[in-house]
């Protein structure tokens, strides 16, 4: 299924890193409706300043998206077994986000080879935003 | 305050579909190039019955729960919440045209800095139209207080 072979991979070994365009407001508005995720502190300038924000800003949701991007042009789907993210830091207008990963753990489950990712995304200034963890089968 | 109180509550359980053209949209909108996630002859050659949902997806499907005033009974203020963390656990796969059923529950509220933030933790099953168990979902939801 996959070219991927557990042998071969080392703790260590990076995964191709996945570079997005810079977040722009359209960006967020294609994505509250094609995510379902209407929150207006995404989409409704106003309202984010009555929130209390500077303007609108990335839904978390978009930022892991890509980080499933990063995890599916290395793997097939089919072979993620879990993925977690925490929301560290917001994600501005503006912001070009990197999705980057490595290899930390090589290790057997449930009869499988499996091996666990760290996965983060950072902006053009080298600021993490989500950090996370994947498990995936090999 | 969030109502500690409803820590173990279970959210009425509900059940969608993902449609394809959804999918299609959602595809476009995060620049995916895998043609599996928005066209069915090349997801049908990958070995898939249908669209796949992407890994992030069931999170979406959420959003379609009824209308319901948990939120409201739990004290959440829509303008002081942030998406603090959110994983999902795999079991298999789900495809375009799955009736998925979502059973969520409440699975705990607790706060950090004397009240100043927060936390609702909800947990979400998911199994699809042959009972099958698919995914675990886990969101941890911030409040901004002060």
């Amino acid at each position: 299924m996959s070219s991927i072979q557990f042998d071969k991979v080392q703790v260590g070994d990076l995964l191709p890193s996945l570079t997005l365009a810079p977040i722009n407001r359209t960006t967020l508005a294609l994505f509250a409706g094609a995510s379902n995720d209407h929150n207006p502190i995404h989409i409704d300038t106003d309202y984010a300043r009555q929130a209390r924000m500077p303007d609108v800003f990335a839904h978390g949701m978009l930022s892991m998206a890509y980080l499933g991007r990063l995890l599916t042009q290395w793997v097939d789907q089919r072979q993620i077994r879990h993925f977690g993210v925490r929301f560290v830091g917001i994600t501005h207008l503006g912001h070009q986000i990197t999705c980057s990963g490595k290899v930390v753990e090589k290790f057997e489950r449930d009869g499988e080879q499996r091996v666990k990712l760290e996965i983060h995304t950072a902006n053009q200034f080298g600021e993490t935003k989500v950090l996370g963890d994947a498990i995936v089968a090999l | 305050m969030l109502d500690k109180q409803q820590i173990g509550r279970k959210l009425p359980a509900f059940s969608v579909t993902a449609e394809a053209g959804q999918l299609r949209f959602f595809a476009r909108t995060i620049g995916e190039t895998n043609p599996i996630y928005f066209d069915e002859n090349a997801a049908r050659d990958a070995g898939h019955p249908a669209l796949p949902l992407p890994p992030t997806f069931l999170f979406s499907l959420e959003f379609l729960m009824p209308p319901s005033s948990w939120r409201d009974e739990v004290g959440i203020v829509p303008s002081r919440i942030l998406h603090g963390e959110e994983s999902f656990t795999y079991h298999r796969m789900a495809y375009a045209g799955d009736v998925l059923r979502f059973e969520m529950r409440i699975a705990d509220i607790y706060d950090k800095k004397a009240g100043a933030l927060e936390f609702l933790v909800r947990e979400t099953r998911v199994s699809n139209q042959r009972g099958e168990h698919v995914a675990d979902l886990r969101s941890v939801l911030v409040q901004r207080n002060g």
